[in-house]
């Protein structure tokens, strides 16, 4: 995208009928760490790549819990994504003071979309700069959906925001058939595999992610650091197993199986840069 | 739940037609004693209340438990600005199979219960129910538990009128019966001479 005498004000229109500043604040978004959303019939599972400024500080918050059957992660300015979260949580708890319910999720999800979308119609205002995968429960089960800064809220199976997010979108893509039906530890395991791939090579740990889950009789947790990389642990040499034998397979040599290091980094497929 | 149909107006017995109880959206069944203009300020609060939750036009509906909170809080905000809506709620309903039942006084006090009512059959009623409600009473002895209840009423409570409509929500809906009278009998000898063997007078 170039700049072009179109894209100053957030009230006005292009000739192409586009509105620039929200389609820049859309940029926003994919410029921030990942963060992936699954869900089943009865469970959510969100998950985001940690980032920190330096080794010095701490990580960025990016799931934040917004009542016992809602959870959200942000991908983009988390000051928005913070202030955002503080309005739900306060929906959420006036909804349950009023009427002793939870808010379903997606009643929630247009409020908030009602929301950004005024901020593209005002002059003195600006869009967030935020993405937001707003995982909840409903009268009908588990619902995962993605909040725009355009005002725009889709519900999906499966999806990810942020940057490399196309590489974990392609794995999505390739198992979001069977999630409907996947038990919760599964789609734990699938999410941890997501995020594994807009790593891009970089060794997967609990450190560096967050995972939170919501279900059915669970109400939304992060879950902790041990528990992750059990899950990591457990599937990880699995994986590399699988890919060295892949690779043995496939070169028909007789190569040493160093699976551990090298065998992640070659597996022959390049994730796509967005 | 059920009703008699009389509204007063002081001691005298204005209205013999007043339909007290009323279907609330898709689960739920709302009864009111006290001051029936009020009454029909809550059904209006009500009716904009179903209406926007069906404006939202998802899977979602506000069931009974919802519509009772909802009522606590409106009837609790008004004792607070000492301007009450002079009513005495009852709401009951059904949804997913999940059965409920509660009340709301003119001053806020809200609980749910198996069984519950307004009025003089706070006194007169609830006695009867607690000894004979059980579990798994079946829907034709219920009316007969109810109906036994509204006779002590009527022979009892000096503004009941022998005019009552029983009504019944399911998971299926809800129906309210016509208006039929309650077979009553005076011919207690105590009722012919009532005066007689009375010490004095007031």
């Amino acid at each position: 995208m170039f700049r072009n005498q179109y894209d100053t004000d957030v009230t006005t229109w292009s000739p192409a009928g586009r509105l620039f500043q929200v389609e820049y604040a859309m940029e926003a978004v994919k410029q921030g760490s990942a963060a992936i959303g699954l869900r089943s019939k009865t469970h959510v599972v969100l998950a985001c790549v940690n980032k920190a400024n330096s080794e010095l500080s701490s990580h960025q918050k990016k799931i934040f819990k917004v009542d016992d059957h809602i959870g959200v992660a942000i991908a983009g300015l988390t000051a928005d994504g913070r202030v955002l979260s503080r309005y739900m949580r306060s929906e959420c708890i006036n909804y349950s003071f009023t009427y002793e319910s939870p808010l379903p999720v997606g009643r929630l999800v247009v409020q908030l979309a009602d929301k950004a979308q005024v901020c593209t119609q005002r002059s003195w205002k600006r869009p967030f700069g935020v993405g937001l995968l707003v995982g909840g429960l409903d009268e009908s089960g588990a619902h995962l959906y993605y909040n725009c800064p355009s005002g725009n809220y889709f519900e999906y199976q499966a999806f990810a925001i942020g940057s490399r997010s196309q590489a974990a979108k392609t794995y999505l893509e390739r198992k979001f058939e069977s999630f409907m039906g996947s038990s919760r530890d599964d789609l734990i395991k699938d999410a941890l595999f997501a995020i594994k791939e807009t790593l891009q090579g970089e060794k997967l740990k609990s450190s560096i992610c967050t995972v939170a889950v919501l279900g059915v009789g669970e109400p939304f947790h992060i879950l902790d650091q041990e528990t992750v990389q059990q899950v990591i642990n457990a599937h990880e040499i699995v994986e590399e197993e699988a890919s060295a034998e892949q690779e043995a397979a496939a070169a028909a040599d007789q190569d040493a199986p160093s699976a551990d290091e090298a065998a992640p980094a070659d597996q022959g497929i390049a994730p796509m840069d967005i | 739940m059920a009703s008699d149909m009389g509204a007063s107006y002081g001691s005298t017995l204005r209205y013999k037609s007043v339909e007290r109880m009323k279907p609330i959206g898709k689960h739920s069944l709302l009864g009111a004693s006290g001051e029936i203009s009020d009454l029909q300020e809550i059904l209006r609060y009500l009716d904009e209340l179903i209406l926007y939750d069906n404006m939202w036009d998802d899977g979602n509906s506000l069931g009974p438990k919802e519509v009772h909170s909802y009522l606590t809080r409106v009837m609790y905000n008004r004792r607070n600005k000492f301007n009450p809506l002079w009513n005495s709620l009852v709401l009951g309903g059904v949804k997913n199979g999940e059965k409920y039942l509660g009340t709301v006084s003119m001053i806020g006090v809200h609980f749910e219960d198996n069984h519950v009512a307004t009025g003089f059959g706070n006194h007169l009623a609830r006695p009867i129910l607690r000894d004979e409600w059980k579990e798994d009473l079946s829907y034709e002895d219920g009316v007969k538990l109810l109906e036994k209840c509204m006779r002590v009423l009527l022979y009892r409570d000096r503004s009941a009128v022998n005019k009552i409509q029983i009504a019944k929500i399911t998971e299926e809906g809800v129906s309210i019966s016509k208006p039929y009278s309650l077979r009553t009998f005076w011919e207690f000898t105590a009722f012919r001479n009532p005066t007689v063997g009375a010490e004095g007078s007031w």
